[in-house]
């Protein structure tokens, strides 16, 4: 019975979010407000339980929690930094709150600058190498990718003004981007496609007798009330 | 002393002290790694610093930069809000700081033009953030009356139903510019479609190479990559920034001719004229 509540469920929601192919109406806001209410309360519920609850008051009380940690006294610095949070709600001390924001980004900052000068900057160099073991084709391929990552750079020069030479070699760059942008265009497409194939799949099985007809009824209910909606509406027309 | 002098000299002597101190203090392995740290620092610092002692810095036009006012002053014309989403991530990602640097520009202009300003955001620090800087923009233009503080309010922390909820306030709201500046993921092309089906002049910027496609089709300007980063930085005008951005260049060219030696190196050690593979350089030492 909560299987077939649940199946149901499934329906109205996904083909109250496809319905905004048509406009704003009121399956889809709907669908919307559901959508932000849940996955708000649901993110902050598992926040607390997930991470602050076993992580943090796990190690600070573990007898209390028992998450499996042992006593920490450094984490009192995160329990501090969140409190500090928290005073954005005084307007006496939200100040302290920039303490708190200026850790997460300085850190962040330099946690973030060692990774991306290996993973982006040095691997980059080291993958420049051309490997006369391989083929001529993959010889080639090591040639494109010198070539573009030089013109590449070369359009991302800021101080400098893109003209002559230096302006010729970033059209370059620029043809070179624009191929991979296509690339990535549609190599996305292709994994959204296969997405909605998968919402297809399941409201087609949702359309078997066991399930009542679920995506059909809810399907022809939804048209019928979204057109007598419109219909009476008409005064503010949908706007695609 | 020279300037110029004065920090080569400082980095040789770092990276002097690396090599040849004889305790026992540093990761062994990572030498590659250490000298691009102080280099690069170095190089972006000398920069800064001319900048700071009012060296003129040539900074060349980014479309996108121009088109912002031209987006605000239509959404005031209209009457209609000026709509501006920072991302999904949160501080901890460059792209949502940028974002944060380019929305301060926006705030001014839209204080300026007694336009509206709505800022949906996903993260609750970034929430906090991007109030501050609103706050702080209105202030500047001598306009605090009109920065109200729920123009930048909370939606969610979940990726979809943030985009179910900003392609709900676009279809209601009808914003005549939006911004979409920040870190984005899968839902770019969806925030980017609503924004172009309701007709909004759409300006866009991110470092997520994988989502710039669906800016570049569905808005009119976009900032890829690092024009991204340049771009808050040339709008914050500050001169650390702008030095930043010129050292950053020079970095470029110095990443350049290492891609070239690295590359020539590989024949040479290929055709044997030379015995020595320049890949071992590259390696690193990482502590778990």
């Amino acid at each position: 019975m909560y299987e077939l509540i649940g199946v149901w469920c499934v329906v109205l929601l996904t083909l109250s979010i496809f319905s905004y192919l048509y406009g704003d109406n009121p399956f889809y806001k709907a669908a919307e407000h559901i959508f932000v209410g849940v996955s708000a309360g649901y993110v902050f519920t598992i926040t607390f339980w997930d991470t602050i609850w076993p992580n943090l008051f796990g190690r600070l009380f573990p007898k209390y929690v028992g998450a499996g940690f042992s006593f920490d006294i450094t984490y009192i610095f995160p329990l501090i930094l969140g409190v500090f949070m928290l005073f954005r709600l005084s307007k006496k001390y939200d100040w302290l709150s920039r303490i708190s924001i200026a850790y997460i980004v300085g850190m962040m900052a330099g946690l973030k600058f060692y990774v991306f000068l290996n993973s982006n900057l040095l691997t980059q160099i080291k993958s420049s190498t051309v490997n006369l073991s391989g083929t001529y084709f993959s010889i080639f391929n090591d040639l494109i990718i010198l070539v573009g990552v030089i013109s590449g750079l070369v359009y991302f020069f800021f101080s400098k003004e893109h003209t002559g030479a230096l302006g010729k070699i970033s059209r370059i760059g620029v043809y070179f981007l624009m191929i991979k942008f296509g690339a990535s265009f549609g190599f996305a497409v292709m994994g959204r496609i296969s997405l909605l194939i998968g919402r297809f799949e399941e409201l087609i099985e949702f359309s078997k007798p066991e399930y009542y007809y679920s995506t059909p009824v809810t399907l022809l209910i939804m048209i019928m009330i979204i057109g007598y909606w419109a219909y009476k509406d008409n005064t503010k027309p949908l706007e695609k | 002393m020279n300037k110029s002098i004065k920090y080569t000299l400082l980095s040789s002597l770092i990276i002097l002290f690396y090599f040849f101190i004889p305790l026992p203090i540093f990761l062994v392995g990572n030498e590659t790694t250490f000298v691009c740290v102080i280099l690069l620092c170095f190089v972006v610092e000398y920069f800064i610093e001319s900048a700071k002692s009012g060296e003129p810095i040539y900074m060349r036009p980014i479309a996108a930069i121009k088109a912002m006012e031209e987006a605000v002053g239509r959404a005031t014309e209209m009457g209609t809000p000026v709509l501006y989403v920072p991302g999904i991530s949160s501080l901890d990602q460059i792209d949502t700081i940028s974002g944060l640097t380019i929305l301060g520009h926006v705030a001014g202009m839209t204080a300026e033009y007694e336009a509206n300003l709505h800022v949906p955001v996903c993260v609750p620090i970034v929430m906090e953030t991007a109030k501050e800087t609103c706050k702080e923009s209105y202030l500047k233009k001598g306009r605090p009356d009109l920065y109200r503080n729920d123009m930048v309010h909370y939606v969610t922390d979940d990726q979809f139903a943030y985009a179910a909820g900003v392609n709900g306030i676009m279809l209601r709201e009808k914003p005549a510019a939006v911004f979409f500046q920040g870190k984005f993921y899968a839902e770019s092309l969806i925030l980017a479609e609503t924004g172009n089906s309701i007709g909004a002049i759409q300006i866009a910027g991110t470092g997520s190479s994988s989502q710039i496609p669906f800016f570049v089709t569905a808005c009119d300007y976009t900032l890829i990559g690092e024009e991204f980063y340049a771009a808050s930085a040339y709008l914050s005008g500050s001169p650390e920034m702008l030095g930043s951005i010129k050292g950053q260049d020079y970095v470029k060219v110095g990443c350049m001719i290492a891609i070239l030696i690295v590359f020539i190196s590989s024949l040479l050690n290929g055709y044997g004229i030379i015995d020595f593979n320049i890949e071992s350089l590259f390696r690193t030492n990482v502590v778990k």
